[in-house]
Order: structure tokens, then sequence, then C-alpha cells
């Protein structure tokens, strides 16, 4: 039921509520963290999933790898929906990288032993094929083969960082769903692992999600980037339409947060005053709108509607005038 | 490293050696570096490099078993070798004092805000409650949290990491120090509050004419803040000097390397390979000598092996230390 243009990777409508209790005797409330998120990325794509902590980008990764379950709406790989796939042949095609590797590593297993396990469950080759696989993994992480006889809390938080990144690679999956990948590493190791990834993306045609607070390095990597503010897609573009030609005041305002290394500039004033909002009671209309620099009157009463551009969509009432005439394609 | 004019903190051939399993792990070494009033230096290196051990070794908090030795280690005057426990107390957090990456783990749970920004001003200051409790609601407002005055009875855990952030900025401004080590301050911050909270110290610390010290791994935080930049790898400073000439002119392999591996926007090509600097940090324990980049640098020769020579640019505070004369060694063959 694929074909060349089926997205390998596609959210319908997807949205995710939890309900929590803040306290013994307080009251249910609920928490949106994704809130009516479509997505498509095409085969051999990168899609860069940006905004700022709690936004819900980890929440969106882990149903995109069917560790939680959407409250509305559905997710497909190859045009199938997540659910009717076995969970086996699911976890042969989609493999995470997390950002916390020190929680996803057992720690009574050897180094060895954590990075073969995917390919023990899956009977992939034999012991010395899987031994050889597991040294030519953890040469490309910059880990030296020593290690494979060391447990997690031997090793320095990079060092683990690399354990999970091999893990995950051994597979050879289709699509990686990469929660900051590189956050924990120096950046020698960083622009390894970049390069690595970049290079096993063009060898097989893997699609990744990457999720990042580093813009610099999602430029680097993406070919779509996706802005993502209180559990919304506020816009998605191309990678030049978004780094060269950022529309929504939110998304501009993350891009001049970038500090590149040129000691001739100072640190910017992103002039976004007001603190990240609750999400428990995410403000009315817009939700940007009490940090937003360009607020119109009707941006505190009416949410925006996602309009489809050239490039792309964005949700934005500034950009309301755009819906009369539609975008050419 | 050249002469500061009066400088206010000073730093010669600081070592520290930590005794560990199989000997010692020689973690710091020789490392020289002055700071004048009004100041920002940006201590830029790896993980593991010593930038945490300096800080904790100027501000008098290393484990006792750390073993500290420098030719010279003076604050304001003051001789820190020297200082005991007593001397060191009452200039923490007085004249000196610290920010850490995670306030969580500095602030202390148990305690209302107030509490502990009142409480070095009311250590070392011969003022009352009332007067403290002033000054915390001003240098709150300052560092731009609203409802100041609300905020004193709130614990740690009430508030955010980027607010949590300021309130530590706070705390180290309460008695109005002349010396700020900031070790790592907006590693764990969003990007947003990152730029806010740099544009904060670097604010205050220009309107109280305060010797900054702050350490980071990011190249991009260094370019934007520093007044002077010390590049340090595995223990040793490798390249020190003005900002705009150790990024103009990057001169030491490792510096280069780092500049390389990092994508700049509109200037590295879009996923274009990025540089890499293959290899791992050397073992610092046992005998350690030679340049500890050597055997992950492109220009290595044997005389890497020997004693390396400290070498200026035209510009004499821009600093190095390598074999090479220009920091490469083709560039030696056709001079
Ligand atoms: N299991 C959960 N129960 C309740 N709330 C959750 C849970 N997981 C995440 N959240 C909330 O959902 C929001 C999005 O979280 P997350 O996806 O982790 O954000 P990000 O990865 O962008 O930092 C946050 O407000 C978070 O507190
Ligand atoms: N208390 C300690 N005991 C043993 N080794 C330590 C201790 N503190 C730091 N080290 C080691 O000293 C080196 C420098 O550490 P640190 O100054 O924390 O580095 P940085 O702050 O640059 O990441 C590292 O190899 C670290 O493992
Ligand atoms: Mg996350
Ligand atoms: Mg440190």
């Amino acid at each position: 039921m694929s074909d060349a243009t089926t997205p390998v990777l596609e959210l319908r409508n997807v949205s995710k509520v939890y309900t929590i209790r803040q306290g013994l005797f307080a009251e249910r409330k609920s928490l949106r963290a994704i809130d009516d998120v479509s997505l498509k990325v095409e085969r051999g794509g990168v899609l860069g999933l940006v905004g700022e902590s709690g936004c819900g980008k980890s929440t969106l990764a882990k149903i995109l790898l069917g560790l939680e379950t959407p409250t509305t709406g559905e997710v497909l790989i190859d045009g199938e929906p997540v659910g009717a796939q076995d969970r086996r042949k699911l976890a042969r095609r989609i493999q995470p990288i997390f950002q916390d590797p020190y929680s996803s590593l057992n720690p009574r297993k050897s180094i060895a032993d954590i990075i073969s396990l995917p390919l023990r469950v899956h009977g992939i080759g034999d012991a010395a094929s899987q031994d050889k696989a597991v040294r030519e993994i953890l040469d490309i992480v910059g880990l030296p083969a020593r290690v494979m006889n060391s447990y997690p809390s031997q090793m320095s938080g990079g060092q683990r960082q690399r354990v999970a990144i091999a893990r995950a690679l051994i597979m050879k999956p289709e699509i990686v769903i990469c929660d900051e990948p590189t956050s924990a590493l120096d950046v020698s190791v960083q622009s390894q692992i970049l390069n690595l990834l970049g290079e096993l993306r063009r060898e097989f045609g893997l699609t990744y999600l990457f999720i990042s607070h580093n813009l610099a390095v999602v430029e680097h990597l993406a070919t779509r980037v996706a802005v993502m503010y209180l559990g919304r897609i506020v816009e998605e573009a191309s990678v030049a339409g978004l780094f060269d030609h950022a529309r929504h005041p939110y998304s501009q305002a993350l891009l001049e947060s970038v500090l590149t290394p040129d000691p001739a500039l100072g640190v910017p004033d992103t002039q976004l005053g007001a603190a990240y909002p609750n999400p428990i009671a995410p403000p009315s209309g817009c939700h940007f709108h009490p940090r937003c620099p360009k607020a119109l009157p009707q941006c505190s009463s009416v949410a925006p509607r996602p309009l489809t551009t050239a490039d792309g969509r964005i949700e934005c009432h500034l950009f309301d005038e755009e819906k009369a005439e539609p975008a050419t394609a | 490293m050249t002469e500061t004019r009066d400088p206010i903190l000073s730093v010669r051939n600081l070592t520290l050696d930590i005794p560990v399993g199989g000997g010692t792990l020689h973690a710091v070494r020789g490392i020289d570096f002055d700071l004048a009033r009004g100041e920002t230096l940006c201590i830029v290196g790896e993980s593991g490099s010593g930038k945490s051990l300096t800080s904790l070794a100027i501000m008098g908090l290393l484990a006792p078993r750390i073993e500290r030795r420098a030719d010279r280690l003076e604050f304001d005057g003051v001789d820190l070798l020297k200082a005991g426990p007593r001397k060191m107390r009452s200039l923490r957090g007085n004249r000196m004092s610290m920010i850490f990456q995670e306030p969580m783990t500095s602030l202390n749970p148990a305690y209302t805000i107030g509490d502990q920004l009142t409480e070095a001003l009311l250590l070392h200051r011969n003022v009352g409650k009332k007067a403290a409790r002033d000054r915390a609601v001003e240098l709150l407002e300052k560092v731009g949290i609203t409802a100041a005055a609300s905020r004193l009875g709130q614990f740690p855990h009430q508030l955010s990491g980027g607010l949590r952030q300021r309130v530590m900025i706070a705390m180290a401004l309460m008695c109005e120090p002349e010396l700020i080590i900031a070790d790592e301050p907006t590693t764990a911050l969003d990007v947003t509050i990152q730029a806010q909270i740099l544009r904060l110290l670097v604010d205050l610390q220009r309107e109280m004419n305060v010797a900054m010290i702050l350490i980071t791994h990011d190249l991009g935080v260094v370019a934007r803040v520093a007044d002077k930049v010390a590049v340090m790898y595995a223990g040793e400073l490798v390249e020190t000097g003005p900002a705009g000439a150790v990024f103009g002119q990057p001169t030491h392999p490792y510096t280069r390397g780092l500049l390389r591996c990092i994508p700049v926007p509109g200037k590295t090509e879009r996923g274009a390979e990025l540089g890499t600097i293959p290899g791992i940090v050397p073992s610092l324990v046992g005998d350690v000598s030679g340049c500890p980049f050597r055997t992950r640098c492109e220009e290595a020769v044997a005389a890497c092996r020997g004693a390396i020579p400290l070498r200026h640019r035209s510009d004499d505070a821009h600093a190095f230390r390598c074999v090479h004369e220009t920091g490469m060694a083709t560039a030696e063959v056709s001079a």
C-alpha cells in the first residue's frame, strides 16, 4: 500500500492529553502535551523539531515509537497505522536515540551486551559476527574496544550517550527518532556523530526525526523544520525557508537566540519578556501572545488557524490575509 | 600569558593532583592567567579538561585529598595559598562568589529563597534583617524577577529552571563581590533563556565593574561574552588571548580543530561534512609530559613529546603552547 510518494512517517491530527494531579487532594487537571499535530516526513528526509523544553517534543517522539498512545489522531509508518503493525517489526524499522542515556542503559549489563541486545533479540548473526558488529559500531561512535567489558556506571556521560547511539544504529533501522542525541556530547564528538548520521542517511536512505535545542545543529542536518510551542506546530517549512526567512515571531525569536561564534556581536535581546507559560493553563487565543513582540488585538482572544504556505504551514494572525489568496505551489 | 596591569586575580603555575587508584591524576597542570576588574575571562574546553577544578581551586572548595600547588594564587593582594579555611569563608559569598550550572544542587531545598539570599549578607556584613531583605528584593528585581517580594517566601522547587538561575545570580551579587566565577551557568537552560541570562550577567558585570570568569564548553557563548579567552585541553591552557584575536586567528591546532567542528549558520554549508578531532583525551594518570594534544593532532611531530614552548602571536597578549612557530607544521616547511 506504500509507494514512492507515501510519506515514510505521518501524523494525522495527533493529540496527547495527560491527566495530572498537583498534590494529594487537588482536583485532576488535563495537560494537552500534543495539540492537533499533523506532519509528514518523506523517505530520506530529516525533520528537525525545535522548541523550548516542555513544549512536547519528547512526547511526540514517544508516540512515534509506540511508547505512548495518542489520545486522538493516528500515526502512520509507510502508510500503515502504527497500531496495526507487529511491535517487533516496528522495532526493526524505527529506533530511538534518547536524551538521557543513563536511565535507558541497564546498569547490570556490560556495554557489549547492551549494544548487541537488539541483534540477539532479533537473531541476527552468530556470536562472532555480533562481536564484530559491536566493535565496528564502537569505533564509529568513538569508543575504544576495551569498553566492551565495562558497565554504564564506569563511563562518563558522554561515553554513555555514545553507547546509546551505538545501540540504536547497530540495527540499521529505517527511521531514527533522535531526541537531543548530541546534547551531552563535546563538540568534537558531536561533529563525528552528526557526520555519521549524515553518512548513514545518504548511504541507507534513513529517515530522521531530529529533536535538538541547538538550532545550528538542526539547520545543518535537517531538510525540513517544525517549530513547536505548547504542543502545537506553529510553523513548518524547508530548512532554507525557516532559517533564511522565518515568518512566525516565535521562530524568529528562537533564531535570534542562536549564539554564533562571532566576537564582534554581543548577546542578543530576544524580547521574549515573559517566561514560558504553564501548560495546564495555556494562554487564551494564540498561546504565544503574552510573549509576542508583534501581537495584534485579536491574538489574545482568537486562536489562529493553520495556513498553508508555498513552503509549508504557519499558524499566526499576522498572515491571515494570505488565506484569501492561496499560496502558489 | 602576559602580565595584566593591576590584576584582581593572578594565577601562576596552578597545578592540581588527585590521588586515584592507579597513582596520581594530574588533572590541572601549570595554568597561568590574570584578570582585571571589569574583565570577563572565558575558560572553554571539553568535559573533563579541568575547568571546574580550576574554579574550585580558586574558591578554596577542593576536596581535601586534592593537592593544590601554585607559584602564585592571589586575589586582590590576598595570598590564597596561605589563606586558611576561616579566611576563605570570609571571602566566599562576600568578595568572591560562584554561580553553578545546576541551581537545584546549590540551592538548599529546605530553605526559602529569602533565607538563602540574605544568609551571606547577614553573615559577612553588619546589617539587620530588614536591610538584608530590602537588598534581596532589590536584587531579585535587578535580575528580572517579577513580584520579587512575594518570591522571598517561596522554595526553590516552586521556581522554573530559568528563575532559579536568576536567583543564583542574585545570590552571587548580594554582597557586591569583586570576582564572580560562573561555571556553565546557562548550559541547562533553553537557548531563549540562555540569551536572557547571559545578557543579564554581562550587563550587571559591566555596571558593577566585577571581574568574571565564565566557564563554558560553548564557543558561541565565549565569542559573545568574553574579553579574554583561555582554551583548555586535558588540564592545560593551550591558547589564551583577547576574544577577537583567538577567534580571528585561532592558532593552536586544538582551537582550530574545535572551531571546525561546529556548524556556523551562514558560514558552514548545510549538510557538509563537519571537521572532527579523532581520537580520545589521553589518560592523565601517571607520568604526563609533552603536549597533551599530540595523540589527536594533525600537526604532531616527534618534538611534541618534549618540552612545549609558550609562543606569542603578533598581538603579545595572544599566546599558545606548540612546538610549531605558527601552530602548523606545513607553514614551517614553506617558510
Ligand atoms: N507522563 C506524563 N504525565 C504528565 N505530564 C507529562 C508526561 N510526560 C510529559 N508531560 C508534560 O507534557 C509536556 C511536554 O513534555 P515533553 O514532551 O517532555 O517536552 P519536551 O521534550 O519538549 O521538553 C510538559 O508539560 C510535561 O510536563
Ligand atoms: N573529586 C575528584 N576525584 C577524582 N577525579 C576528579 C575529581 N574531580 C574531578 N576529577 C577529574 O578531574 C578531571 C577534570 O575535571 P573537571 O574540572 O570537573 O572538568 P570540567 O569541568 O572541565 O568538565 C576529570 O578527569 C575528572 O574526572
Ligand atoms: Mg524532551
Ligand atoms: Mg565542569
